[in-house]
């Protein structure tokens, strides 16, 4: 093991670009997935006809499916019938659809876990169904999705790491060709990977945890 | 749209690739459930130090790639001397990175029994050790079984990673096939109904499990 090599500052800034390259992609990929799986999410609670049966047959589909496979796909298959994305585009693209079927779940789940009541009584005081949705449903049911939502971004940010198989230059790609200089230096690379990549997903735990605390 | 020689004419191949992501994925389920289960025990003793451990290792684990742990099997030991194949890598990998989620599914499943249970064994004249075999675990096990099926599921599409580091899994050989052929768009899709195969049966039968579940409490 050849800490010294490893640790040389171009070694680490090299890396330290790629970090910066798997959070840009995280970050695009979570709020994209988080807008998407809130609507599909909700087009299955509310039950909307064709669309509910839609989201669900595609969710289902997606959830049951690599993710690997699924960033392959949308990289190399999609051009031959004429959709061609970039390397950043296909890795967002990729994690988006993904993410996106797990996290329409956890909405789903989440509106479905208010009580009943409190839908019926918004109704017979007036309101739609949608101001039902949005005022009394949706507040009280993103309190409860918060825990999964987090652990999910959790996922998703360690998932950009599957895009090493397109070259997308994030971390574990960067990590990867600092390796291949010379191999002595794998143990102390991946050490300095996991240490960034465990830094910033266990703020993100503890942030969720203290978040609960506070909402409870 | 779908060239359907790309299956006929691969058939064997995709066969490989599925068999190898089966066995890997038993594998390392088998592993991790082991692992899981002892590190659960772990971090519900009142031994501390056997608690430090338990949590260190789960907090570590469930926060880093899979990817990452892979490679450290992968890169990391033959820099200390230690030559594995590409597959025992992968499903190593695959085990140790499941085991932490385990071990939180196990760890929820013991901690939802009642306190009174434990008490009642304890003082009914039970060591420690036999009332976890004889009383706590076996009313958790009906709780876990519903998340560790979903981590059996994960756990086949995570075995994908092994096509990484040519792991002759079933995504290795539709890349195999795929730059064979210079067929990508069918290939894939083929390969997606193999792992569908694997996992829609278990997703289904999980959801059916916690129906049943659900009914009986």
């Amino acid at each position: 093991m050849d800490f010294k090599d490893a640790y040389k500052w171009v070694n680490l800034e090299f890396i330290l670009e790629g970090f910066l390259v798997t959070l840009e992609v995280a970050a695009a990929a979570i709020a994209l997935s988080f807008l998407i799986g809130c609507i599909a999410g909700t087009v299955r609670y509310m039950k909307i006809p064709v669309l509910s049966q839609l989201a669900a047959f595609l969710v289902e589909l997606v959830r049951n499916l690599p993710l690997l496979l699924i960033i392959f796909f949308t990289m190399f298959a999609l051009p031959e019938v004429g959709i061609k994305f970039g390397i950043v585009q296909s890795a967002i693209i990729a994690l988006t659809v993904f993410e996106a079927a797990m996290i329409s779940e956890i909405v789903r789940s989440g509106l479905n876990s208010i009580p009943k009541g409190q839908v019926e009584a918004s109704r017979s005081s007036g309101l739609t169904s949608f101001q039902t949705l949005w005022h009394i449903v949706l507040p009280q049911g993103l309190r409860r999705m918060v825990p999964p939502l987090v652990s999910q971004f959790i996922s998703l940010l360690k998932d950009t790491s599957l895009a090493v198989i397109i070259a997308l230059p994030e971390l574990m790609h960067n990590a990867n060709i600092v390796i291949a200089h010379n191999f002595q230096t794998a143990v102390p690379i991946l050490m300095f990977a996991a240490f960034l990549y465990f830094v910033v997903n266990y703020a993100l735990s503890l942030a969720s945890r203290r978040l609960e605390n506070r909402m409870a | 749209m779908l060239d359907f020689t790309i299956l006929t004419d691969n058939f064997g191949t995709y066969l490989r690739g599925f068999g190898n992501t089966a066995y890997a994925s038993v594998l390392a389920l088998a592993g991790s459930f082991l692992l899981g289960t002892l590190l659960a025990v772990f971090r519900i003793t009142p031994v501390k130090p056997l608690q430090w451990i338990g949590t260190a290792y789960v907090e570590f684990v469930r926060n880093i790639p899979l990817l990452l742990v892979v490679y450290l099997f992968f890169l990391g030991l033959p820099s200390i001397g230690v030559v594995l194949s590409p597959f025992a890598c992968g499903t190593l990998g695959l085990a140790v990175y499941t085991a932490a989620f385990i071990a939180e599914a196990v760890r929820a499943g013991i901690l939802s029994v009642p306190k009174g249970q434990m008490e009642a064994a304890r003082s009914s004249g039970l060591s420690y050790g036999m009332t976890m075999r004889l009383v706590i675990l076996p009313q958790a096990v009906k709780i876990v079984i519903p998340p560790l099926n979903n981590q059996f599921i994960n756990l086949i599409k995570n075995s994908s990673i092994l096509s990484v580091i040519s792991g002759f899994d079933l995504m290795f050989y539709a890349d195999r096939i795929a730059s064979d052929t210079y067929v990508v768009f069918s290939t894939y899709i083929f390969a997606g109904l193999f792992y569908l195969l694997l996992t829609l049966p278990l997703s289904y039968a999980t959801g059916w499990l916690e129906r049943r579940l659900a009914r009986h409490d």
